[in-house]
């Protein structure tokens, strides 16, 4: 499901994705076990969220940027 | 590569077995989706000609029954079609209201004919404007392991769409081939022998031979 909606804010979808990085930096594969959504939609997921500026990615590991931690 | 005018060319062409998938960047009901993003999993990529019609409805509802089947196979499922996804989604929502059919995979809204070109999904005797019954079965390296195209005019077989993910997956897991008609269970074909040495070999190795080409086994029961 799209995870930012058209007016710039993480949608629930977004938000359970923001919510399994409270912890730290996690791959996509891992993302995918912790929430139990297709890897397929998480991947997706992720690449909206880095585009619209609440996760940052390094080394295929998705952690929360500033502005992503204080959502969650 | 179809030449549409001067200078400029469409990607049109029919994918061959074992290419890599062409990669794509397509909106869908689920969002933006790329087809790496279905790496590590296998895929059935499908095409159907227009939402709303009487014979994808019962498609539609027949995906969605061999839905969790296919998860079991760590498969995922995508449809598409040349509508938008406001109509994609104003259909998959009759469905769940008239008919009580959640409809539970992506569909790709392919507008501007983008994927369905690099597919070969449009096939212009058939319809110059619609996508035909087109099945991809694409691994999670993303190489293109079968396909399917069926007329506009003939629903798909979901057993057999099964059939040919059990049949690829034994293949990979055992290195063996599958026979005429055969299911989950059945015995599987040994690959012939390449030389002639082999050929007598073969008889010797205790499997079930009607000749040095033609020898079957049983595999191990899984699970």
């Amino acid at each position: 499901m799209p995870c930012v909606s058209p007016d710039g804010k993480p949608t629930s979808s977004g938000m359970a994705l923001l919510q399994s990085l409270k912890d730290g930096a996690l791959s996509a594969e891992a993302v995918a076990k912790k929430t139990g959504q297709p890897l397929f939609r998480v991947r997706s997921g992720l690449r909206e969220l880095k585009n619209a500026g609440f996760i940052e990615e390094r080394d295929e590991q998705a952690t929360l940027s500033d502005t992503g931690r204080q959502l969650v | 590569m179809k030449e549409v005018s001067e200078g400029q060319k469409e990607d049109v062409g029919l994918p061959v077995l074992g290419q890599k998938a062409p990669d794509f960047e397509a909106v869908t009901t689920q969002g933006t989706l790329r087809l790496s993003d279905f790496q590590g999993t296998w895929l059935v990529l499908f095409s159907h000609p227009a939402d709303f019609t009487p014979v994808c409805t019962t498609e539609f509802i027949a995906f969605s029954e061999i839905y969790e089947e296919l998860k079991k196979r760590n498969t995922e499922l995508l449809g598409l079609s040349v509508d938008s996804v406001s109509s994609h989604i104003a259909w998959i929502r009759n469905v769940e209201e008239k008919m009580g059919v959640t409809i539970p995979f992506p569909i790709i809204a392919d507008l501007n004919k983008d994927v369905a070109n690099k597919f070969g999904m449009i096939h212009p005797e058939q319809s110059k404007t619609e996508t035909v019954r087109c099945v991809f079965v694409i691994d999670p390296e993303s190489k293109i392991r079968a396909m399917l195209y069926y007329p506009l005019t003939t629903g798909r077989n979901m057993r057999e769409i099964l059939r040919l993910i059990d049949a690829l997956q034994t293949t990979d897991q055992h290195k063996v081939a599958t026979p005429a008609n055969w299911r989950p269970g059945d015995p599987v074909v040994v690959p012939p022998p390449t030389t002639a040495e082999g050929a007598v070999e073969r008889m010797k190795e205790g499997y079930e031979c009607k000749d040095w080409y033609l020898c079957t086994k049983k595999l191990p029961e899984s699970g």
